[in-house]
């Protein structure tokens, strides 16, 4: 089973590479503290999901776009001097000029406008899979291009491949400021992809940067150190492991992560009543999936995660809590283990830009000039002749910035703050 | 990879354009060292087969035949532009390019708007169509020129109705000259004043920049400079004043420092555009970042290091210097106080060995000296891009859009009707075809709504933060 990684934007094609090369990587290593059997089930399996096989060099599974040519270029070379594994030339969509950091542009310009070719990648790609799986796109919410043709292009995989699973890696931007916009942004992002995507995993930029320094001791930290602990922590929940049942074959299934949260059955008392007999917790958890890799795992002790008053009283530990097991080590790690939580760690940051964006917003449509005075924003890309179908839907795309904005933020809002 | 425009107009323009086109071939020089001709090299230059007769064909890649220079040059005299082409670059212009007349405007913005606008008004388009056919994607216009003269002032502003007509999706980026309280020239109020109704109202962005502030910066490098045998030496190639002539030999001509200055900020402003880095920033997203009302489009910038010690055993300023440095007054390109007044945005633009770490200790040492606008406390851009500039290991530019530019139209209105209300010169505008009193109130009504429109803001400074009540949902 095969996944197809779609690498958006610079942060998506830099973070893309990084996590290509840790799986490749770790895959290779010959210190997996395990049978050679078992580890040569291992490659097969990480090579199967995410490299396919050309004149015998490992390609990625994946395709790169993005709206103007440095950063794909770059990555492109980076991969091919490792000599180990490389891009397909081919699985490349590059434009010209950028998306200005403007969502309106990726969502409703370069969207509409580039989406067969790009749809025509992913399709090659898919077609190149024995058994897809799922997608994984990985977009930064805070720019032009990884936020807004993001989020257009998962809707799109959503409609086309219904029964694919697709996980975003989104990238939360630091708090005090990449991208002046960067609320905006992220706001509209957020407000299209929970309906369409399956996954959000979510990193912050800020949190990764405390590990840098603080776990790392690292002095000067760059956005590739940044980068490759990203791509470690990805690398240790991709990397193939048992199901819980503990079958003899690698889990078939990487992305299985039954995030389904049901409704609480009928009978139960509705949840207000029941919220207030509880305990405030801090952190209230619909499922959580531990992994761990390497020596003694079969008897690592799991009891704490399996605390009632971690989870929610309509899904207790025996339905919300899972654990994967394998013993092949993972980078080198005689022992390490990862946690995939959803909970509600989330709901502070996102009030947070919500209420920034609600403040730039509202104080004085700042940057909503657009709609106001008539005129575009922001001039679309080149088309020869121009194009005059352009001009409108940029304006109407901004205008539909002010209901998209009060109505779903609130939903999102209201939804997460009932737990 | 997107490509650039530079329209230099009036004798101003022309002598910055000259200083920018010199530098920037050293830049491409020092980072291309195979002779490649490379999209980064395309964003300014073409490469042209000049065996070939004719329009001399354009070369997308391989070697680099020969390297034309993506402008058109305007001037109503013939002086300066004649200079530049029997000087070093002479090969570098295209000369199609160019449009000369040769009575000069008279530093009478009327003339240069209103009589050689619909003069060449058609010779002008056909430059522009022109340069924008040689190119593959044409992100940006840049316009070089002076406020206080004739020419530049008003054939530059007629320039910008003409681009935002014919080509309304270009960018137009004008580096504007203000005159200097001393200028020399007796009209330049109102020739400023006139040529910046203009700009409120066709220019996506403008980096204003005064003499005062230029002269200033080039009298404390002169100081480090000649501070004797026991000061410490400055790396020769590293001053931001330094042309292709050694810094030691005196200026040939007297405002070169000074226009290396604004050369060395248009390379720094495109460099993320150009050269690679970990977090890129194109030309549109200066203006989508930085502008957050349409008419509030003017920047403050500033620009360090201005030098580099060549002594290695004196330790090299610290990194966060120079982000303490950016934004001292002494180092800004505009005579201004950024740091008293009130930021609406920020952006600062990195190059060379400087890591995210880096940047973001220093903005959270650096902000709280600063006062943001209520509604964009964390307004920050940020880029990094890892190709220094030349002479340096690292350098900053930092482009604020700030209320302190609100002093200097201030004052340019003062001046203004100081000569208005006596209506001395006046005759020498109104009997321009075309010309009425009516434009001279329509500009200073439009400068003072610009103004009004900062007082607004500033009014906000000192009003606590409050967060503005949120829609909630009928349940």
């Amino acid at each position: 089973m095969s996944i197809v990684t779609v690498q958006l934007g610079q942060c998506g094609n830099q973070i893309g590479f990084e996590v290509f090369n840790a799986l490749f990587t770790d895959s290779q290593s010959s210190q997996g503290l395990c049978s050679k059997r078992e580890n040569e089930a291992y490659q097969a399996s990480c090579k199967e999901r995410f490299f396919r096989e050309e004149k015998g060099v490992p390609i990625a599974r994946a395709v790169l776009v993005d709206m103007e040519p440095k950063v794909i270029n770059h990555v492109l070379s980076k991969a091919a001097q490792s000599g180990q594994w490389k891009y397909s030339q081919h699985a490349c969509f590059c434009q010209k000029q950028g998306s200005g950091n403007n969502w309106a542009y990726g969502y409703s310009v370069h969207g509409p406008k580039h989406e067969d070719s790009i749809m025509n990648l992913i399709q090659k790609e898919v077609e190149k899979c024995d058994s897809l799986n799922g997608f994984f796109i990985i977009m930064s919410i805070a720019g032009g291009t990884g936020s807004g043709l993001g989020a257009f292009l998962t809707q799109h995989l959503h409609d086309h491949y219904s029964n694919a699973l697709k996980m975003n890696q989104i990238i939360w931007p630091y708090g005090t400021g990449e991208v002046i916009v960067q609320n905006y942004n992220s706001i509209l992002t957020l407000s299209h992809l929970y309906r369409s995507s399956d996954a959000l995993l979510i990193h912050e930029n800020d949190t990764i940067h405390k590990i840098c320094a603080k776990l790392m001791n690292i002095k000067q930290i760059s956005f590739g150190d940044i980068n490759q602990v990203l791509a470690h922590q990805l690398g240790s929940v991709f990397q193939p492991t048992y199901s819980v049942e503990g079958s003899f074959h690698y889990r078939r299934n990487p992305l299985g992560i039954d995030w389904q949260v049901r409704p609480p059955l009928p009978g139960l008392p509705p949840l207000g009543k029941m919220s207030q007999n509880r305990e405030q917790h801090f952190n209230t958890s619909l499922a959580n999936l531990v992994i761990l890799r390497g020596k003694d795992v079969q008897n690592a002790n799991l009891e704490g995660f399996k605390d009632p008053a971690l989870y929610t009283s309509w899904l207790g530990p025996d339905e919300a809590f899972t654990v994967w097991k394998t013993q092949r080590a993972f980078s080198r790690y005689e022992k390490s283990a990862a946690l995939v939580s959803n909970s509600q760690f989330f709901v502070k940051p996102l009030d947070t830009i919500v209420g920034k964006a609600w403040n730039m917003f509202a104080s004085k449509e700042a940057w909503n000039y657009a709609r106001v005075h008539g005129t575009p924003g922001p001039a679309p890309p080149q088309t020869p002749g121009g194009d005059s179908r352009v001009r409108p839907l940029l304006t109407t795309g901004l205008a539909a910035w002010g209901t998209v904005v009060r109505g779903r933020v609130s939903e999102v809002c209201a939804e997460l703050s009932k737990q | 990879m997107t490509q650039s425009v530079v329209v230099q107009v009036g004798q101003c323009g022309n002598q910055i354009g000259c200083c920018f086109w010199d530098l920037a071939l050293r830049e491409h020089a020092a980072v291309n060292q195979k002779g490649i001709y490379d999209e980064a090299i395309g964003s300014f230059f073409r490469n042209v087969d000049t065996r070939v007769v004719g329009d001399g064909s354009s070369i997308s890649k391989g070697k680099i035949c020969s390297l034309k220079a993506r402008a058109v040059l305007i001037d109503m005299e013939e002086g300066v532009v004649n200079e530049i082409l029997q000087g070093p670059l002479r090969d570098v212009f295209d000369s199609k390019q160019l449009i000369t007349d040769i009575s000069g405007s008279g530093n009478n913005w009327a003339v240069g708007h209103k009589v050689f606008g619909s003069l060449y008004r058609e010779q002008i388009l056909e430059k522009l169509r022109k340069s924008a056919e040689h190119c593959d994607c044409l992100q940006c216009f840049f316009i070089l020129h002076s406020m206080g003269g004739g020419t530049g002032s008003g054939l530059g502003t007629f320039l910008l109705k003409v681009l935002e007509d014919e080509f309304p999706e270009v960018y137009r980026f004008v580096t504007s000259v203000y005159p200097s309280s001393e200028d020399d020239v007796i009209t330049s109020p109102y020739n400023s004043l006139l040529a910046v109704k203009e700009l409120n109202e066709h220019a996506d962005c403008v980096l204003p920049i005064d003499n005062q502030s230029l002269f200033d910066i080039i009298s404390k490098i002169d100081l480090v400079v000649n501070s004797g045998k026991l000061g410490p030496i400055v790396k020769p190639n590293s001053l931001v004043t330094s042309g292709g002539t050694a810094f030691k030999k005196q200026h040939k001509k007297p405002f070169d420092a000074m226009n290396n200055i604004v050369a060395n900020l248009l390379l720094h402003l495109t460099s993320s555009a150009r050269f690679e880095g970990s977090l890129n920033m194109d030309l549109n997203e200066i203006s989508m970042n930085l502008v957050p009302f349409p008419q509030l489009h003017y920047l403050v910038s500033s620009l360090t290091p201005l030098y580099t010690l060549a002594d290695v055993n004196i330790p090299p300023r610290r990194l966060d210097l120079m982000f303490s440095d950016a934004f001292s007054k002494d180092h800004q390109l505009i005579q201004a106080d950024p740091k008293h007044s009130l930021y609406l945005a920020c952006a600062l633009m990195v190059r060379g060995n400087v890591q995210i770490s880096d940047l973001r200790r220093n903005i959270e040492r650096l902000k709280p000296s600063l006062q943001f606008v209520s509604w964009n406390q964390e307004g920050w851009k940020t880029s990094l891009c890892s190709v220094p500039p030349v002479g340096h290991s690292h350098s900053l530019l930092a482009l604020a859009n700030n209320t302190c530019v609100k002093p200097t139209f201030i004052e340019l209105r003062e001046r203004f009707m100081r000569l208005y209300k006596k209506k001395a010169h006046l005759h020498h505008y109104l009997q321009v075809e075309g010309m009425e009193e009516s434009c001279f109130t329509e500009a200073v009504s439009s400068l003072s709504a610009l103004i009004e429109e900062y007082d607004q803001l500033d009014a906000t400074k000192s009003l606590p933060v409050e967060d503005v009540q949120r829609l909630s949902i009928a349940v």
